[in-house]
């Protein structure tokens, strides 16, 4: 079976280390926040400024003037700290960001990662703040699901698609398969109801399969 | 110091660049922007995070036709069909920055700093025609401060001189823009006097913003 979106959010919780500083993504990397222990110390990053996000604000928690990077109303942990943009992205940038954890519409073997346009000639350009997270933090994380829905796969030797940053991902978390990638090339580091003949056959490209297989 | 926002955004002129503070609403100065709207201002540039949500705000001053390019990183959103389709229609111009860039290139215009190299955008086609260095090992790009003639950010509390602080994430671009503009504006939502504020929680100081509007 492959993974839902629920399972992968708690494999990639699962190997943030405790008391990281953590950026999730907006959109599915989001759902990471609902996985991560209460003890683990994780303290999570949001881009408009703030260190100690707390989970989304309902009811009368609703602030306005509190927000994620998805423009969602969240609240504040104990322990929380806001910042102007300019110190967040220093923070960033400076390399004080432990885990930034991104989706991809494309990521290749050696950890470029594509995905902030497809390049399609009418859409609008808009790239936020992913080409300063993909640079800035200590490790990229993708998680995405490995095919597309036209069935090819979104691990490849080289994007197609515009880059967002170059030779940055460290670790990939699909539906199927979690990989590293880097320098060496794409390593399977561990399937979910396919095996790694399957896997290889599928993507289409060399994939070194670990010895714990 | 203290004006109404028709005295206060009468600073703009034809053709100016205007930074705009606000991370979505959050931080947006909807009331100073509303004041620029019936001041009539036009063929502007427009700094700011974003292109405008919704009808209200900058999405407003767009509609009115009044800005000839927006320089922004994140354009592109569920309600921002102003900017959608004015861009669409070709009737404004887009730059797309790197909201750490944006935020950088602002910070240095306000610290006197001539121009910056930064990691982000290497290797992407934002890189093209921008110079580039190979520092420590690393590669570079050459990226030049963003100065504004007018700022119009949103603080929460002022005192008299100027001072300000901020409310949670609707800080965001306020700080950097207040340095990077001739004309700092800032509206709030309350003006005390001086002394009232405690010196070591004040994020802008005086020196940096010239009017305020309470709203």
């Amino acid at each position: 079976m492959s993974l839902s979106r629920e399972q992968m959010a708690e494999i990639v919780a699962r190997d943030i280390p405790e008391g990281a500083y953590v950026n999730l993504g907006i959109g599915q990397p989001t759902m990471v926040a609902d996985y991560l222990r209460p003890d683990s110390g994780v303290v999570l990053h949001t881009e408009n400024g703030m260190l100690g996000m707390g989970r989304p604000a309902t009811g009368d928690e609703i602030d306005p003037d509190l927000t994620n990077a998805g423009k969602q109303p969240v609240t504040e942990l104990p322990g929380a700290a806001y910042f102007h943009h300019a110190d967040s992205f220093a923070m960033m940038r400076g390399g004080h960001l432990d885990v930034c954890i991104m989706g991809a519409f494309q990521v290749s073997a050696r950890g470029d990662l594509a995905n902030w346009s497809t390049g399609a000639p009418d859409a609008i350009p808009a790239v936020g703040g992913a080409m300063d997270l993909a640079i800035g933090a200590k490790q990229v994380f993708v998680m995405m699901s490995l095919f597309a829905k036209d069935g090819r796969p979104k691990l490849v030797p080289e994007c197609t698609y515009p880059l967002t940053g170059r030779g940055c991902v460290s670790r990939v978390y699909t539906d199927v398969a979690t990989f590293s990638v880097g320098p060496d090339g794409a390593r399977i580091i561990e399937t979910f109801g396919i095996t790694a003949d399957e896997l290889i056959n599928r993507v289409g490209m060399p994939l070194v399969s670990s010895p714990f297989d | 110091m203290i004006f109404s926002a028709e005295e206060a955004v009468s600073a703009v002129r034809d053709g100016d660049t205007v930074l705009v503070g606000g991370f979505g609403m959050a931080g947006m100065p909807v009331e100073l922007i509303d004041a620029l709207i019936e001041h009539g201002a036009g063929d502007l540039t427009i700094v700011s995070n974003n292109a405008g949500n919704g009808d209200t705000g900058l999405a407003a001053l767009l509609a009115a036709g009044r800005v000839r390019k927006v320089v922004c990183s994140f354009p592109r959103q569920t309600d921002s069909w102003v900017f959608d389709g004015l861009y669409r229609a070709g009737q404004i111009e887009l730059e797309v920055v790197p909201q750490g860039n944006l935020a950088e290139r602002l910070r240095a215009a306000g610290a006197g700093i001539g121009a910056f190299f930064s990691p982000t955008g290497v290797g992407t086609p934002l890189a093209e025609g921008k110079e580039s260095r190979v520092i420590d090992g690393r590669e570079y790009l050459l990226e030049y401060p963003i100065r504004g003639d007018v700022a119009l950010i949103r603080a929460h509390v002022a005192d008299r001189m100027g001072n300000l602080v901020y409310r949670k994430t609707a800080r965001n671009f306020g700080p950097v823009m207040a340095t990077a503009a001739a004309v700092t504006i800032a509206q709030v939502a309350r003006i005390v006097d001086v002394g009232q504020l405690d010196p070591e929680v004040i994020v802008t100081p005086a020196i940096y913003v010239n009017r305020l509007v309470q709203v």
